[in-house]
């Protein structure tokens, strides 16, 4: 077994995930400090052009049709063969629709251990530990990897994926692909969301609503601060539940992960979920009128004002300055 | 057609939680549990696909507190066969050890879907899902939200982010992990969960010793530190706001 | 000598025809009513044959006096008009056919005779008049005027039955004064004088002469008798049933307390779900409904989102139980899950209704098999979840009940553990609801200065479950009745007081079937009245507020306490302003029922919105005061929506008390 930290590069319709990056950012400080290398493994089919600027010492690319989209059995078959092959200390997964589909079962045939939830990768006295957090974000549980090739699960929130985008791996490395028979699963079609819609991951002002919304009037409202500040209104879970704003506008581990400048919380409490979808923001800015809400564990400013209280006042002020600069 | 659900019992949030003296686990005095909430949309894709399918549907839990209530009110909804886990289920046991206890159970079950929640908040070694899966040999997709069935091949909805769904195929026997039923879990009213518990036998198998490997070993547990967070604002609505607005023009937002 | 000549003009076969048809009519009646009775009697059984005295008392305030009706004064002269006027002139001829027919075939004598039979002519003759009034009454206002509440939707074409109804009356009632013209104008009797209409009439009729006037008469005499004999016969099978369903429905009320329902039938399965699972007085209640509409006119619901009126309620059950069901189900075709959960169980609607109908226990009943089905919004799915799990809606633990009581000095006796003379029984919204902490911190410190001996249950204490048995959850209702009662017959104490009189409902009618009758149940606003009053409680401060109060849905309605509020409010020194819907006619807040649990669905005038419009209406109120935890909940978002919050304040009755202490 070497000391390389494997990651599984994560994509979707052409596109590489932030989570991707957060864990090639983990895999750096903890190859740095236990003497391996960074290697990006990267499944796909004619999709090379991906692994340009992941921060990687090497990339492991297979191109195989049948690893063209994501299905769990070709995805774990494939990987049995670079573990088996390759017997690095560490495997990191997003902890995901794509990651944890394959970790579990690749515990269990290859006989090696596996931790979920990772939030945070530590080196302390040489050894490796992982820290996740279980329980609604309630409950952090640390300890130490066991000393063969480790299996983890990551969450978003540990690391920024600023850290290990940009710069181009050293090299890039085209394996043949395993025997990828007999599978049991198989894509038919992905069905995309109706979006007539913005794409918030690419906005820089963001407002959003949680429960303490409580009704499609305060939409209306949260709609008004919006345009008047430039940005665009989005959500956490119960408010799309409830139908008051499409999926599209979903933050989260099922919906969007953003990064804009400002993400105006309003009413939300913070659970780990939303949280997943906002840690890459640049400064967060809560109002719950709960001094207690976890929301205010990763905002930059908080205030504990009733919404509907602030947000009219708020608007003509945004207005009254706007017209002023004009 | 023949329907497997595995639920497990996880620590009810609402309660504040607190750890033990070890500080290596949860502190039991005042912890209560209550069923992991997708394995409660397991037990509901279960009955939905019985009703529109026919079959019969077995729910295995272990013995944790409060199984029976999960159980009976599984039972009131629709399943046909309920089969309890006896022992003792400590902290020895993580998601590894419970799949291998299912493993033969849900074997000898001999079911065409065996569904379970797609995670539970408390899992710290994996999703019991893909863990069963690959203990039975069986193809496994997690994230599910929709199932249909035809020929012994399961069309499922796999969910991604912001929205994104994949339609695939997957060929029975297979382990779905189910992120929501086609429905919400429905209402059952109480006094027909005391009439099931009158009348729905609930069948015992034991657990045997517990066989964690595969997860690891937590050293430390603890929670995270609040309150480090938050610049508060302070003052009246018109103080406050204007503190915002200037902030908003600092970051060059306005 | 004046007598009566019965049968003047009138030859044999008339007479005899007469008498033929009249049992046949009488036949179709009983046939028709025994029909009905057969329909009611395919309901489940019930028993109200208790307290016959208490019945028949009733029966002759409500179905004789009519005191409900009258409460509407224009709607009650013209009901007594036409009720008293159609009773003697029925009675009139019962007495002229005895006299013809009894005395003067078998005993060879007539008492209608001289000073006796001119009054009776008078008599008649006014009570004809009062008659015509109160038809003159009916049509304007059914046809001129044309309020909302009598247009019999959704059934359009039961405007024919009221136009039937109405024509018949007024067909009988002219041909019958046209009859006793003509036969004045022909005999032209001395004591005419005592038939002023007749005599009218007669003078008209004079020109015609005699032989004209007297086919004339036969005819019409004819007509009128046919149209009588209809009318009699059509009894059944039209909305003149009243008569007979709507006495006996008010006998058939029940006699419990109105916040006491009944338990599940399990054997009919629980609730209702076809109409023969309904009661004989549930289906006796449809079919005493004369679609007057005041419950549709008072009903909170009906004016917050139009889903549900109590009226059309009614038209549409007794339709559906009318026509045996004809293929249609009654969840679904017949009624919507909306509707039926529309209601907050505030009872205004049976509170006014002059036929003594109980509209909620109905609702309720349909309501329980609702819940059987799981048939229910994810909001109200969520609050039972919630209450099953941990006793209170709002999906806190146990263990925060008694969060409010934090910092309080002297701490609050833990009555499981003491004995002491009130169990307060605090209520899941006083306990657990953000805004209303504040408030129960004052209502302890105010017990706590009058020096009364309480204690609370703590973390013991669950949601008592009236709202939870309203909303047709009977077995939750049952289990949290189960554990409150382990508890309470635990303790020591010897009376109850609660802050909310949901809490209040429940304790007092409902669990005293259950054991704890020997211990009163006080709603905290009583308690303070008596503190007050015994001056075991001193206010030292005046409070000048103009104020005017809510009188809660279960506090009032259903517990008749209206008083004990009022006199704590002005013994705090305030002036009381009543407003125009106060007392048992209160707008319910819209919250009762197990609404406050579900989603808001369309609205037309939130209810809570109306009632701030409704006191800021009122000159120079200046505070709203409240009695009940959720009132102050809906009142304080309300007053905000409406914008009145610089104008009026919205307070709970012992925020008052603390402010004066």
């Amino acid at each position: 077994m070497n000391q390389d930290v494997f990651v599984s590069i994560e994509h979707l319709r052409g596109q590489v995930t932030d989570l991707s990056y957060g864990m090639l950012a983990a895999a750096r400080q903890v190859a740095a400090e236990a003497g391996g290398e960074v290697v990006a493994v990267l499944l796909g089919h004619t999709g090379q052009h991906l692994a340009q600027g992941l921060a990687a010492d090497r990339v492991l690319s297979i191109d195989h049709p049948a690893l063209a989209d994501f299905t769990s059995e070709a995805y774990i078959q494939a990987w049995s063969y670079l573990l088996r092959e390759y017997n690095p200390r560490l495997a990191l997964f997003g902890d995901t629709s794509i990651g944890a589909d394959v970790a579990g079962g690749l515990s269990i045939r290859m006989g090696l251990p596996l931790v979920s939830a990772c939030q945070v990768l530590l080196v302390e006295n040489g050894e490796l530990l992982f820290r996740s957090q279980i329980c609604g974000g309630k409950i952090m549980a640390q300890g130490k990897l066991p000393p063969t090739t480790a299996l983890v699960t990551m969450v978003p929130g540990g690391y920024r994926a600023e850290e290990a985008r940009g710069e181009e791996p050293s090299e890039i490395i085209s394996l043949e692909a395993p025997p990828l028979e007999d599978l049991s699963v198989r894509l038919k079609e992905y069905i995309e969301p109706e979006i007539s819609d913005v794409d918030i991951t690419k906005e820089n002002v963001l407002v959003a609503v949680g429960r303490g919304i409580q009704n499609q009037d305060g939409i209306e409202l949260v709609q008004e601060l919006a345009e008047a500040i430039g940005g665009v209104v989005c959500a956490s879970r119960p408010v799309i539940d409830q139908g008051w704003l499409p999926i599209t506008r979903l933050v989260g581990k099922s919906g969007g992960q953003v990064k804009p400048v400002v993400y105006l919380a309003l009413g939300i409490s913070g659970a780990p979920e939303h949280v997943e979808g906002i840690v890459n923001s640049q400064v967060i800015i809560a109002v719950n009128t709960d001094l207690a809400a976890p929301i205010f564990n990763v905002a930059k400013y908080g205030l504990t004002c009733d919404l509907f209280d602030l947000v009219p006042i708020l608007v003509d002020k945004i207005r009254l300055s706007r017209s002023i600069q004009v | 057609m023949k329907i497997v659900v595995l639920i497990k019992m996880v620590p009810d949030l609402v309660e504040e939680l607190s750890i033990s003296p070890s500080g290596i686990e949860l502190d039991t005095t005042w912890l209560r549990l209550k069923i992991n909430e997708f394995d409660d949309h397991a037990i509901e894709q279960a009955i939905l696909l019985k009703e529109q399918y026919g079959g019969e549907v077995t729910v295995l839990a272990p013995e944790m507190e409060g199984v029976d209530d999960a159980l009976f009110t599984a039972a009131a909804k629709g399943a046909d066969r309920l089969i309890q886990l006896s022992g003792k289920f400590d902290n020895s046991w993580n998601n590894h050890a419970l799949a291998r206890a299912f493993l033969p159970l849900a074997q000898e079950l001999q079911p065409d879907l065996v569904l379970t929640g797609v995670q539970a908040h408390n899992d710290l070694d994996g999703s019991l899902g893909p863990l069963v899966a690959a203990l039975m040999g069986l193809p496994y997709v997690g994230y599910v939200a929709g199932v249909t069935v035809s020929d012994g091949v399961a069309t499922i909805r796999k969910e991604y982010p912001a929205g994104l769904l994949a339609e695939m195929e997957v060929i029975l026997p297979a382990v779905l992990g189910i992120q929501a039923a086609e429905q919400p879990p429905r209402y059952v009213a109480f006094s027909k969960v005391r009439q099931s518990m009158k009348t729905t036998t609930l069948d015992e198998r034991p657990a045997g010793e517990s066989d964690p490997q595969g997860g690891v070993t937590v050293e430390h547990m603890f929670q995270p530190e609040t309150g480090e967070g938050a610049t508060m604002l302070e003052g009246d609505l018109t103080q406050v706001t204007d503190k915002l607005v200037s902030i908003l023009h600092e970051l060059d937002v306005i | 000598m004046p007598i009566r000549e019965t049968f003047w003009n009138i030859p044999q076969w008339a007479e005899i025809g007469q008498y033929i048809l009249g049992l046949l009519s009488l036949l179709i009646l009983i046939y028709g009513v025994v029909q009905r009775i057969r329909r009611w009697r395919q309901g489940q059984p019930e028993n109200r044959s208790d307290q016959l005295l208490v019945r028949l008392k009733s029966l002759w305030v409500e179905g004789v006096l009519q005191a409900r009706v009258t409460s509407d004064i224009y709607a009650g002269v013209m009901h007594l008009t036409i009720f008293w006027g159609m009773v003697v002139l029925f009675l009139g001829t019962v007495v002229a056919t005895v006299d013809w027919d009894v005395t003067h075939l078998f005993f060879g004598f007539q008492f209608l005779t001289g000073g006796i039979y001119v009054i009776y002519e008078l008599v008649l003759d006014i009570f004809g008049i009062l008659l015509l009034v109160g038809l003159g009454m009916a049509l304007y206002r059914r046809y001129i005027v044309r309020p909302g509440r009598l247009q019999n939707m959704p059934a359009g074409r039961l405007a024919w039955d009221d136009a039937y109804v109405l024509t018949m009356l007024v067909l009988i009632t002219i041909s019958g004064y046209l009859i006793e013209g003509l036969r004045i104008a022909v005999i032209r009797p001395d004591w005419a004088a005592w038939s002023p209409v007749g005599s009218a009439i007669a003078s008209a009729f004079l020109a015609l002469g005699d032989p004209t006037s007297r086919s004339l008469h036969l005819s019409l005499w004819t007509a009128h008798g046919l149209l009588s004999f209809m009318f009699i016969a059509s009894v059944p099978y039209t909305k003149l049933f009243h008569l007979i369903s709507t006495p006996v429905n008010i006998f058939f009320q029940s006699t419990k307390p109105v916040g006491a329902l009944v338990p599940v039938r399990y054997s009919s399965g629980p609730g209702v779900q076809e109409w023969k699972n309904f009661t004989w007085k549930q289906i006796l209640d449809f079919e005493a409904c004369t679609r007057c509409g005041r419950c549709h006119d008072a009903c909170s619901a009906l004016g917050s989102c139009g889903l549900l009126s109590p009226r059309d309620l009614m038209i549409k059950l007794d339709q559906h139980v009318w026509e045996r069901q004809n293929g249609k189900s009654l969840h679904g075709d017949v009624l919507s899950p909306e509707e039926i959960w529309a209601c907050t169980t505030c009872r205004a609607c049976s509170q006014v209704c002059p036929a003594y109908i109980d509209h909620v226990t109905t609702l309720v009943d349909l309501r329980r098999h609702l819940v059987d089905e799981g048939e229910m919004d994810g909001l109200l799915q969520e609050a039972l979840t919630n209450l099953g799990r941990y006793g209170n809606s709002f999906g806190q633990s146990e263990r925060m009940r008694a969060r409010w009581t934090a910092g309080l000095e002297p701490a609050i006796k833990d009555i499981r553990k003491e004995p002491a003379e009130y169990l307060w029984f605090v209520g899941d919204y006083a306990s657990y609801h953000a805004g209303m902490r504040d408030i129960t911190r004052k209502t302890a410190e105010v017990f706590q200065k009058a020096g009364i001996d309480f204690g609370i249950l703590y973390e013991a204490e669950r949601n008592s479950g009236n709202d939870v048995r309203r909303v047709g959850e009977e077995g939750l209702f049952e289990m949290l009745v189960e554990k409150n009662l382990a508890v309470l017959d635990r303790c020591d104490y010897q009376s109850v007081v609660t802050t909310d009189p949901h809490s209040y409902n429940t304790l007092k009618n409902e669990y005293s079937t259950n054991g704890n009758g020997r211990h009163p149940v006080l709603h905290y606003g009583e308690l303070l009245d008596r503190l007050l009053t015994a001056g075991q409680l001193k206010l030292s401060r005046k409070l000048d507020y103009t104020a005017t109060y809510h009188d809660p849905c279960y506090l009032g309605r259903y517990n008749g306490v209206y008083d004990a509020p009022r006199r704590v409010i002005s013994a705090t020194g305030c002036k009381l302003v009543e407003m125009p819907r106060h007392g048992d006619r209160a707008l319910c807040c819209g919250a009762g029922g197990g609404r406050i649990w579900m989603e808001e669905g369309p609205v037309l005038e939130r209810s809570s919105e109306a009632r701030i419009h409704e006191a800021v209406g009122q000159d120079g109120v200046q505070v709203l005061v409240t009695a009940c935890p959720k009132d102050v909940a809906m009142y304080t978002d309300a007053v905000k929506t409406t914008g009145f919050a610089d104008r009026l304040m919205v307070k709970e009755l012992v925020e008052l008390v603390h402010e004066a202490l």
